[in-house]
């Protein structure tokens, strides 16, 4: 199961054990990760659950035009809820971007 | 039992109230009072994906259950609030329960509005509001070949989408002369009518119901005005909520007239009630909403709970700031991806923008120049680059908006 370190809007980081085959959005969610609002629960409607990953990875149409919603988007960034955790995502460094 | 903060429902209003006050630093105690015997549930699944089998209660779950022990959430589940005394602080369960409060946060929604015809509390006369709703719809489906869905509101249309896909046989009832009517313009209600209708289902708008017939137990059919009996197996009522606040209101606060604005229990912009102490959120709350013109209105969606919960946790924790967040809704049906920025209600111009024939499209509502919302149909840019017309309520050429050469994002670039 893959390990994720997650750097909370704080600055505080946290290296966290993930269940494979759930979504990063559930992850960070079920983690307690509050400050994620995720409030679509992971259909691709809107864009709170927005986080930025490294190493990057390509951002899906629908989402990459969803990205734009937020004021905070850079070069990593991606939906949580579209990002299927495998074991290869071990090692993955995600981080909350600032409040929308 | 006396909690500082005592939550009323435990909907998305609710959850979301008691997760923002923690994440907020606030220390006192929280209980949340919910009649269902579930753990706080996400609500849109149960006539979509959880209503087709595509995702597990598990999953939609908006906190695993020990998140809330560890957040120090006390969950009173399966326990409904009758009583409200506003000045002894307390509120009291069917069950003779008795739970004290500081501060009151009622975010009990609705209950699914139920027919009043004859027939309508037969077996097999379904509604889509609870996790035990559509559990109920799921257990019954195998025995079922044609369903007949009263009601061509979102739920209605998306429990239809969900059936065909299951391989049943499904006619849709509609009122009005158009679905869609309380919440959208009649281009979108015009297309939703043949999208479902090239998918197989036998949709009549102008339908009178008078009766559900059946065995004396099961339903095995719904009576037309004219007297036609169309079988079913399975009656689906979509035909919206009923404000959950009788307590408040009999414990003094105010009501909506239950007419044109909806009902519900009225609050200021800090989602106060006027009882003291007691705030009201989510789908119940009237509230004058600025992208309504001001009017006072209920909204029925995830993001009006969620941003309601948030301005009364942020008032809660010395950090008050008005409610003035923009409407957002989503709604999925077959390959149909609508999303909806702002109200379109008391529109005057509608814009098309795209073609629908094509399956992605928008269309632009203007109000007195200016724009006051969007619905997308599998158009995700022009939702997210059309927000900002709403937020602004721009002034922009309909000509212009018409032209899908022209990006909504150069449109608010330029208004």
């Amino acid at each position: 199961m893959p390990i994720i370190t997650v750097v909370s809007r704080d600055g505080t980081g946290r290296a966290i054990e993930m269940d494979a085959g759930m979504t990063l959005m559930e992850g960070l969610r079920d983690h307690g990760f509050d400050e994620l609002l995720a409030m679509c629960g992971g259909c691709c409607s809107c864009a709170t659950c927005h986080v930025y990953v490294e190493p990057p990875s390509p951002a899906t149409g629908e989402e990459d035009d969803l990205l734009a919603l937020s004021a905070h988007r850079r070069d990593t960034s991606r939906l949580s809820c579209q990002i299927t955790l495998t074991p290869d995502h071990d090692g993955l460094r995600v981080e909350i971007p600032p409040e929308d | 039992m006396h909690h500082d903060v005592l939550i009323v429902g435990a909907g998305h209003g609710g959850a979301q109230a008691a997760i923002t006050l923690r994440q907020r630093g606030f220390a006192g105690s929280i209980a949340i009072v919910g009649d269902e015997p579930e753990l706080p549930y996400e609500r849109p699944p149960l006539s979509k994906d959880y209503l087709s089998g595509a995702k597990p209660f598990e999953r939609i779950l908006i906190r695993p259950a020990a998140f809330w022990e560890a957040r120090g959430v006390t969950l009173l589940r399966g326990r409904r609030v009758v009583a409200v005394d506003p000045v002894a602080h307390t509120v009291t369960t069917a069950d003779g329960g008795a739970f004290g409060y500081g501060q009151l946060i009622w975010a009990a929604g609705g209950r699914a509005r139920r027919l009043a015809c004859a027939g309508g509390d037969l077996a097999g006369v379904h509604t889509v509001r609870t996790r035990a709703d559509a559990d109920a719809m799921r257990a019954a489906l195998p025995a079922v070949e044609q369903a007949v869905v009263i009601g061509g509101g979102y739920v209605g249309l998306e429990a239809a989408a969900v059936l065909r896909a299951a391989g049943k046989r499904v006619v849709l009832l509609e009122q009005a002369d158009r679905v869609l009517s309380r919440v959208t313009g009649e281009a979108l209600s015009r297309f939703y009518e043949a999208e479902h209708r090239a998918q197989g289902v036998d949709l009549r708008v102008g339908a009178q119901v008078r009766d559900i017939v059946g065995d004396g137990r099961q339903a095995t059919g719904v009576r037309l005005g004219d007297g036609t009996v169309i079988p079913a197996q399975m009656v689906v009522v979509g035909v919206g909520i009923v404000p959950s606040v009788e307590p408040l209101l009999a414990a003094g606060a105010q009501g909506g007239d239950g007419g044109g604005d909806g009902g519900g229990v009225a609050v200021d912009a800090f989602c106060r009630t006027a009882l003291p102490d007691i705030r009201a959120i989510g789908d119940c709350a009237l509230h004058a909403n600025a992208y309504a013109g001001g009017r006072r209105i209920r909204l029925e969606s995830v993001q009006n709970a969620n941003d309601m919960a948030i301005t009364v946790a942020k008032a809660l924790t010395g950090a008050a700031e008005p409610y003035h967040a923009v409407p957002w809704f989503w709604s999925n049906q077959y390959d149909l991806k609508l999303q909806t920025v702002g109200l379109s209600a008391g529109h005057d111009v509608a814009v098309l923008r795209g073609e629908p024939a094509a399956r992605a499209f928008s269309i632009v509502y203007f109000r007195f120049g200016r724009v006051v919302a969007l619905d997308c149909v599998n158009a995700v840019r022009d939702y997210t680059q059309g927000r900002a017309l709403v937020e602004r309520g721009a002034r922009c050429d309909p000509a212009a908006v018409a032209d899908i050469t022209i990006s909504l994002k150069d449109l608010a670039a330029a208004a």
